[in-house]
């Protein structure tokens, strides 16, 4: 059924058509709204789960890391901080082979203290072991979690999936979201049978000691299980297309890139303001085409280089960058071509940090400068004249 | 694909860990004991038992000669001995 609804809103009602058995989440901006939606949902009597309300999110995390080794379907939200106190127990999750779903409603990290939207809280913890999904629009950032689900829960991979939503401009945005029935989500999603849970009856350890004899294993595992999964979110994608009746759970996206000679890459909400500027340099002749990564790990290597094989240039938009480095997608998709017959020029660019608005006229500085010179970590509407070359006792132009 | 992912329980029973003393082993005396169950409860090994006063004893096979009950006893009624 189509609803008007506010992102947050629309990942509640979603999550409540997943039927976890336990929820547990701390509240932190952006993320706020859907945990305290779901909360109300679950005092209202509109949705039979246990809603344990915790100290911090390193609890939290805990919490429905102990729920799904039970063998029920948990849930948690967080963003930024939340997310970086959660991380110690996001890799347990995932070297345990549990399967839980996370929305990470994207906000900056400290310091100084931000509470808008970029992607480095959810880079940070990239290499985790868990399956991330990027949503460009509210339907997708819905769709991502039943599909997150199904993956994760499949007994050949075990894994926990984040779906990650750019805070504010999904989370508190509002729009047209189909919000599917129940038996149709069944259909997708039947319930969660456990391959191997905590039983008072039949006790077990999960989470046990693996000196170097065995650790190394554990981690090839997931590695391995990673790489496979891409085969297998193909195949899910399809069947929720099929069943839900949209394209929303690819692993790219190709938006007139297949005669395009030069292609944006993007992961999140940015790609709908990049259609927008590509729709408008093609009316002017110019064959512009952007790539949407939608699945960020496991990274589709192979699919994103049959994709651009033929562009003459990419550049890579990274909303977070590894210091002192580069931009994490810039690295990821440099690697994946390199070493290939037809090498495109590849260029970086750092942008939106801090919810800095990415607007039109941004793009087409990117469009630009990428068709002069191969940049690597070049930062677009950087403000120079708030940046000093000495320390000088002065706000710098922030107010007092 | 997956790695070593679960542990049975039990394991720790197959762990002899008395092999592990060296030097000194506790020597539960049964005079002044009050069962106040504190060796008991330190035991790191939980190899201590006992319910009534002057009953405590410990299982020399899992006793790793740490001392903490000879430590924690509040009469002194356990004696670290030299091991023979």
């Amino acid at each position: 059924m189509k609803k008007f609804l506010e992102g947050s809103r629309a990942v509640a009602e979603i999550i409540k058509l997943c039927r976890p058995g336990v929820i547990s989440a701390y509240p932190i901006t952006p993320q706020t709204h859907i945990v305290e939606e779901l909360a109300s949902m679950v005092a209202n009597g509109e949705l039979d789960s246990q809603f344990v309300n915790v100290e911090s999110e390193h609890s939290a995390a805990s919490v429905v890391l102990g729920a799904v080794a039970t063998g029920v379907r948990a849930y948690t939200a967080s963003s930024s901080q939340g997310l970086i106190l959660m991380s110690e127990v996001l890799f347990n999750i995932a070297g345990m082979r549990l399967p839980l779903v996370l929305t990470c409603v994207n906000r900056a990290l400290s310091a100084p203290i931000n509470i808008w939207n970029d992607l480095q809280d959810s880079m940070a913890v990239r290499d985790s072991g868990w399956l991330q999904f990027y949503a460009e629009d509210i339907q997708q950032a819905a769709d991502l979690h039943l599909l997150g689900y199904r993956i994760a829960e499949d007994a050949n991979i075990m894994l926990p999936a984040m779906v990650c939503m750019d805070g504010y401009i999904l989370s508190h945005g509002i729009e047209t979201v189909d919000i599917p029935e129940i038996d149709k989500v069944k259909k997708f999603l039947p319930d969660y049978q456990a391959l191997y849970k905590l039983d008072p009856q039949k006790p077990l350890t999960l989470g046990c000691l693996a000196d170097p004899d065995y650790y190394m294993e554990t981690r090839y595992a997931l590695q391995e299980t990673l790489k496979e999964s891409l085969a297998l979110i193909n195949k899910r994608a399809q069947d929720f297309n099929k069943i839900f009746s949209r394209n929303t759970c690819g692993l790219i996206e190709e938006y007139k890139t297949k005669d395009a000679t030069d292609v944006i890459v993007a992961l999140g909400s940015v790609c709908g303001t990049i259609k927008d500027v590509v729709d408008e340099l093609r009316a002017v002749g110019q064959k512009m085409g952007l790539l949407k990564i939608v699945v960020y790990r496991p990274f589709p290597a192979e699919e994103i280089y049959s994709a651009l094989k033929h562009v003459e240039r990419i550049a890579v938009i990274d909303k977070a960058i590894s210091l002192g480095g580069w931009g994490p997608l810039y690295t990821d998709i440099k690697a994946a071509f390199y070493g290939k017959e037809k090498t495109p020029q590849i260029s970086g660019f750092i942008m939106g940090l801090g919810g800095r608005d990415i607007k039109i006229d941004s793009i087409k500085t990117v469009f630009k400068l990428m068709k002069e010179k191969p940049r690597d970590a070049e930062f677009i509407d950087i403000k120079r004249e708030l940046l000093k070359d000495k320390y000088e006792d002065t706000t710098y132009g922030m107010p007092a | 694909m997956f790695g070593p992912l679960i542990a049975k329980p039990g394991s720790s029973k197959n762990t002899k860990t008395g092999a592990w003393r060296i030097e000194k082993r506790p020597k539960f005396l049964q005079k002044n004991c009050i069962a106040c169950r504190l060796c008991l409860l330190i035991c790191p090994e939980a190899c201590i038992s006992g319910k009534e006063k002057n009953t405590f004893s410990c299982d020399y096979q899992y006793c790793k000669g740490c001392g903490s009950c000879a430590d924690i006893c509040p009469k002194q009624d356990i004696e670290m001995i030299k091991e023979e």
